[in-house]
């Protein structure tokens, strides 16, 4: 008999306790990020695809080494340049990333001695075609600058 | 009031109108509450607030198509929602709201609300039977069971006020708890009855009104882990929306009738309070007691069938059934 009076009582007493805690959690404000409306911003070292880093007038500081596309383990990278005249050392003019086969190992990065490439702060890479993965990234490079 | 033609029409449009935007609102209400508790905001791109999310919910499920499934039996499956509708309406006539607004003051006016009340329970048996889903039919068993169970101390709760007012009439029982706080019949020692246990008999009612509008905790008809949506799994478009509706319509008739029987109706809490009109401190209350609802909804895991049955036919009846005889003794000796 007191067994059966002290189990109503502590069972509305948890009911109580149950209801405080959803209180409590109802006056604090929200924790959700309104994603089309509000972005987060990405930490400093997320990896997203790469991408080429320019000088201070915007050219990228590639020379063309090709050490990344040799380090590409699927190879998804290709990259063409050539000398022109009166210069000492070749200028980029395309790097194509395939990010079909890409996995983000970030060998290329690792690879590249010039400072040349980094890792983008991209996410939002949802595409009904295949032809959208297949990045120019000079022409980002471009883009970023203008 | 007088029965005249126009008088009814007029009760029974305001009667849908009421419970249309309270069902409609209240899902509303609902949505942002659970959002809340779960630190989200909860609907809020359609309009002010989400505040045009119920009419484009509303007009979504009425350009629906109608599916009736094969093999089910059409007349039960079309009856079922309007008959899970219907008496949640009618019971609107006989709610007083204050001592004027009232469609009806009928002297049995809580014996017809726990009638119409009972109906609901067809309905649901009606609707998982007709659905030709096993799913179904397990919900509409243990919904049934579940009526049955609770009906019982709820009706005992309600005899106990009716034994201290002498009427089944919701206005006189009203007037009977007029005066303040301490008079209301859910405040323990009440003057002129003394009973320390009508704190317990007002719990009981309000856990029973919970289990008979089948809200969670005990949504056990309709649980979405076990049975898809149970009884209303093979509902569609207005089919499912009528039961969506009946649902809210229960609850606020739920929580009228825990506000008339025990917190006095439209009586204000202290009597220098009294300059404000009763419909306020009525619409307050109910408010108070649907918003304690949701709270709850979003509070408590739903409990087992057999924790459920448990509950009611171990611990509420017999509490309810003390109380009703502590009730009449003390009537007679005081």
């Amino acid at each position: 008999m007191v067994t059966y009076f002290s189990e109503i009582i502590s069972g509305l007493w948890s009911l109580v306790l149950g209801l405080s805690v959803t209180f409590v959690e109802f006056i604090r404000p929200n924790v959700t990020v309104q994603y089309p409306y509000e972005k987060l911003e990405m930490p400093e070292r997320f990896r997203g695809h790469i991408q080429l880093i320019g000088d201070e007038e915007g050219r990228p500081n590639c020379i063309v080494c090709m050490m990344c596309q040799r380090a590409c383990p699927s190879g998804c990278i290709s990259l063409s340049g050539k000398k022109e005249e009166g210069q000492k050392k070749k200028t980029l003019n395309s790097y194509i990333l395939d990010f079909t086969t890409c996995s983000l190992c970030g060998s290329c990065v690792e690879s590249c001695n010039f400072n040349a490439l980094e890792y983008s702060k991209e996410y939002n890479l949802a595409s009904t075609r295949k032809e959208d993965f297949i990045i120019d990234l000079l022409k980002r490079l471009e883009e970023q600058n203008s | 009031m007088e029965l005249t033609l126009l008088n009814v029409v007029i009760a029974v449009t305001i009667a849908i109108g009421f419970a249309a935007l309270n069902a409609a609102y209240l899902v509303w209400a609902e949505r942002r509450g659970a959002g809340r508790i779960q630190n989200r905001p909860g609907p809020n791109i359609n309009g002010p607030l989400g505040l045009l999310q119920p009419p484009l919910d509303g007009i979504k499920l009425m350009a629906k198509q109608l599916i009736i499934p094969g093999g089910a039996d059409k007349a039960l499956f079309i009856a079922a929602p309007v008959l899970a509708m219907a008496p949640a309406i009618v019971s609107f006539v006989t709610l007083p709201f204050s001592d004027t607004i009232i469609a009806h003051n009928l002297n049995i006016g809580v014996l017809a609300i726990f009638a119409f009340a009972s109906l609901g329970g067809i309905s649901l048996l009606f609707a998982g039977w007709s659905s030709r889903n096993k799913y179904a039919v397990m919900s509409s068993v243990r919904a049934v069971s579940q009526a049955i169970a609770y009906e019982i101390p709820m009706l005992v709760t309600v005899i106990t006020v009716v034994l201290i007012t002498g009427t089944m009439n919701l206005m006189e029982i009203v007037e009977a708890q007029k005066g303040g706080i301490w008079n209301w019949y859910f405040f323990p020692f009440t003057s002129g009855l003394y009973n320390p246990l009508m704190t317990m008999s007002f719990l009981i009612f309000f856990i029973c009104a919970l289990a008979e509008t089948n809200r969670a905790p005990f949504d056990l008809g309709e649980a979405e882990s076990e049975l898809v949506a149970g009884f209303h799994t093979e509902y569609g478009s207005m089919g499912f929306g009528l039961f969506f509706m009946g649902e809210y319509a229960n609850i606020v008739i739920g929580s009228c009738l825990t506000t008339l029987l025990f917190l006095g109706g439209w009586d204000a809490p202290l009597p220098v309070l009294s300059f404000i009109p009763g419909v306020v401190w009525f619409l307050i209350k109910i408010y108070l007691i649907i918003a304690t609802i949701i709270w709850i909804r979003w509070t408590f895991p739903r409990t087992t069938i057999y924790g459920l049955l448990n509950l009611s036919w171990k611990i509420l009846i017999p509490l309810s059934l003390f109380n009703l005889l502590l009730t009449a003794g003390l009537l007679k000796v005081v």
